[in-house]
């Protein structure tokens, strides 16, 4: 079974974790070109059940500054998507928990569809985010791809998603629906407000069949339990960012424990 | 018959679509629902033309460019587009976008620019119309078009500057999507070109296709006849290339020639030549082609000429390169500057220096003494003025 799945119907999730699941986000080569490794075997070695690898793009429309200028910086340091592979040839052998390749839909689409989704199953990764593969080309051009290498694709909603749309989105999505808090780019704002509860609220209410996993102004404590209050989990990527470029790899653990 | 223009998914072929991220959706699939309905409202139309014609100086003339005809053996007509309110091209199309985000119940405006032209225009409507503007141009592009950024500072609209990447059109761009992205509900965007998600170049192309539809009976007027030889025009992003073929495209015996900065030289590592450099891929929303890295990273592109410094093209011109339709030929910086000048000598015009690479088509390509040759004279050049004095140390 596809890791993602399994670990969302997990039925005794450790204690102290109330069944929350906290995915982190990093850019792979950032913030040293093979730091990636050691990033991901630190955030699983801390109780996070989840990991977003950052595939870097040179235009990341979707993201704010902070995931910018990490991506910018794994560029610069040499990062590209034959190497991510390679770092991650062997990840399997120290790694359990799921893994997502996050990134654009350009650099996909260059190392070959095909080959991209087959080297994700040799490696064991178990789904990707590609924001900008709207969902109608996906249905018609590369499920059968995804499928067939046992790979999950998340879709994103956001508060202006119509109702109508959440419903063909869940119909497409297995594992998890990836909701995006409010109306921005990425990026860590001081907490959510009424117009945030009130759209977790209404998702709720909606009964979709995937969970829903809350990304977008998650950074500390306080925001992850607000934005979990009604959703499976939360995914926090800037924040996390900020903690790398200020501590390098160091004391990834002192950042996991200050969420929960 | 087989067509050139967007079908209603937004593809030219391969090309087009709308490669956007969830946070985008809703803008643009509220302007995809509306748009040709607002078009076709007389309201709209109503209105569109009457600014057209009073507010901006439509029609502009079809010049037969006596002197530089006779250096080149050939029919020159100048399509002047240099003489519309703002001093270019781009206004068309503001004007349409601006109608329309009123019939949207907008209220904020946002825009990119390169070489400010576009920034003028949308700067332009939104004091006629009394709209909130922002302006996202590259650093780099402020400070080689400084009197376009007076110019919109005049007109109340705030000039953002973008610092990432290359600081140039391609970083505005980005920085202008994600403005839109935070303000999804009141803000609309208006993009320059034939670029972006659908359904921005099929909407950009028809708002300007009023170049080509007056082409068509200048020169009935002029020549006895609707078509040309030839129609030639600059490609960056390619808005006042579209507006030029509009007409033309599925007329297989006009030949459309699209003029790409080469910089310094294509293979110079300093150019702008999508067409000879790029591969499908996608930008801005937009499946293209596009000059990028073996490994998909979008590539900085060059030029002087700061409207053409795009690493893409629309998906339009896309398909007319990838189809044989369209005769893609690049101009360096160099050849572009002296055909700027030629024309200045020869015919008392100052072009845009993105229209200047046009005009370079003359000393680069030979054309039959009987050919009708029609070239898009996009912009006026005094936004230029100090890369020419620099140039040619005037």
């Amino acid at each position: 079974m596809n890791r993602i799945k399994q670990k969302l119907q997990e039925d005794n999730p450790p204690a102290g974790r109330a069944g929350k699941i906290l995915s982190i986000y990093f850019s792979a080569g950032y913030p040293k070109l093979n730091d990636t490794v050691k990033i991901i075997q630190d955030l699983e070695k801390n109780g996070v059940d989840l990991i977003e690898i950052g595939l870097p793009f040179s235009d990341p429309l979707a993201d704010g500054p902070t995931i910018q200028e990490s991506s910018t910086a794994a560029l610069k340091n040499g990062m590209n998507t034959a190497l991510l592979f390679e770092q991650l040839k062997d990840i399997r052998k120290s790694v359990s928990i799921p893994l997502i390749l996050m990134g654009y839909f350009n650099p996909v689409l260059q190392y070959g569809v095909e080959e991209f989704c087959a080297k994700c199953e040799e490696i064991g990764i178990d789904g990707l985010i590609l924001p900008d593969l709207p969902l109608d080309v996906y249905t018609e051009e590369y499920e059968p791809i995804f499928k067939k290498h046992g790979l999950i694709n998340v879709f994103l909603i956001t508060p202006q998603t119509s109702e109508q749309r959440i419903k063909a989105i869940d119909d497409a999505s297995e594992g998890f629906i990836y909701m995006v808090s409010s109306a921005s780019t990425t990026g860590a704002k001081q907490g959510f407000g009424p117009e945030q509860s009130d759209y977790f609220e209404r998702i709720a209410k909606m009964g979709l069949k995937n969970p829903q996993i809350v990304g977008f102004g998650i950074s500390n404590a306080e925001t992850f339990q607000q934005a979990t209050k009604k959703a499976k989990g939360a995914i926090i990527g800037s924040a996390f960012i900020k903690h790398l470029t200020a501590n390098g790899v160091d004391n990834i653990g002192d950042f996991v424990k200050q969420i929960r | 018959m087989k067509s050139y223009h967007a079908d209603e998914r937004g593809y030219y072929g391969e090309f087009g679509g709308a490669f956007i991220p969830e946070m985008l959706y809703p803008n643009c699939e509220e302007l995809r629902q509306n748009y040709l309905g607002i078009m076709e409202e007389p309201s709209f139309k109503e209105e569109f033309h009457q600014l057209l014609k009073d507010y901006v100086g439509r029609p502009t003339p079809l010049y037969f460019a006596n002197r530089l005809s006779e250096k080149y053996n050939t029919k020159i007509y100048l399509k002047r587009e240099d003489l519309c309110h703002t001093g270019a091209h781009k206004v068309n199309n503001t004007i349409g976008q601006i109608l329309m985000a009123k019939k949207l119940g907008k209220n904020r405006i946002i825009a990119e620019t390169g070489a400010g032209q576009h920034g003028v225009a949308t700067a332009t409507v939104c004091a006629l119309m009394g709209i909130e503007c922002i302006v996202y141009m590259g650093e780099i592009d402020i400070a080689r078009q400084a009197p376009n950024v007076a110019r919109m500072k005049m007109l109340g609209a705030e000039v953002r500057p973008a610092k990432s990447g290359s600081k140039t059109l391609k970083d505005a761009t980005n920085e202008a999507i994600r403005d839109w992205i935070n303000n999804p509900v009141d803000t609309h965007y208006i993009i320059g070109s034939v670029v972006g998600p659908h359904p921005y170049p099929d909407m950009v192309a028809r708002f300007q296709s009023v170049i080509s539809e007056e082409i068509k009976n200048q020169l009935q007027e002029k020549e006895g006849r609707e078509n040309p030889d030839y129609v030639v025009a600059c490609v960056g992003g390619g808005s006042n290339a579209a507006g030029a073929y509009y007409h033309y495209l599925d007329v297989p015996e006009v030949g459309i020639i699209a003029v790409e900065a080469a910089g310094k030289g294509i293979h110079s590592g300093e150019s702008a030549a999508t067409s000879a450099l790029g591969k499908v891929g996608i930008i801005h929303g937009s499946k293209t082609l596009l000059m990028q890295t073996q490994d998909g990273q979008i590539t900085e592109p060059y030029s002087i000429s700061a409207g053409l410094d795009y690493p893409g093209v629309g998906p339009m011109h896309a398909h007319l390169y990838a189809s044989g339709r369209g005769e893609f030929i690049s101009i360096t910086d160099d050849d572009a500057m002296h055909a700027g000048l030629e024309l200045s000598k020869l015919e008392g015009i100052i072009p845009a220096i993105e229209t200047s690479h046009a005009l370079a088509i003359f000393e680069n390509r030979k054309f039959k003494p009987d050919d009708v040759v029609v070239v898009n004279l996009s912009g006026r050049g005094d936004k230029d003025l100090q890369n020419y004095i620099d140039y040619f140390k005037l």
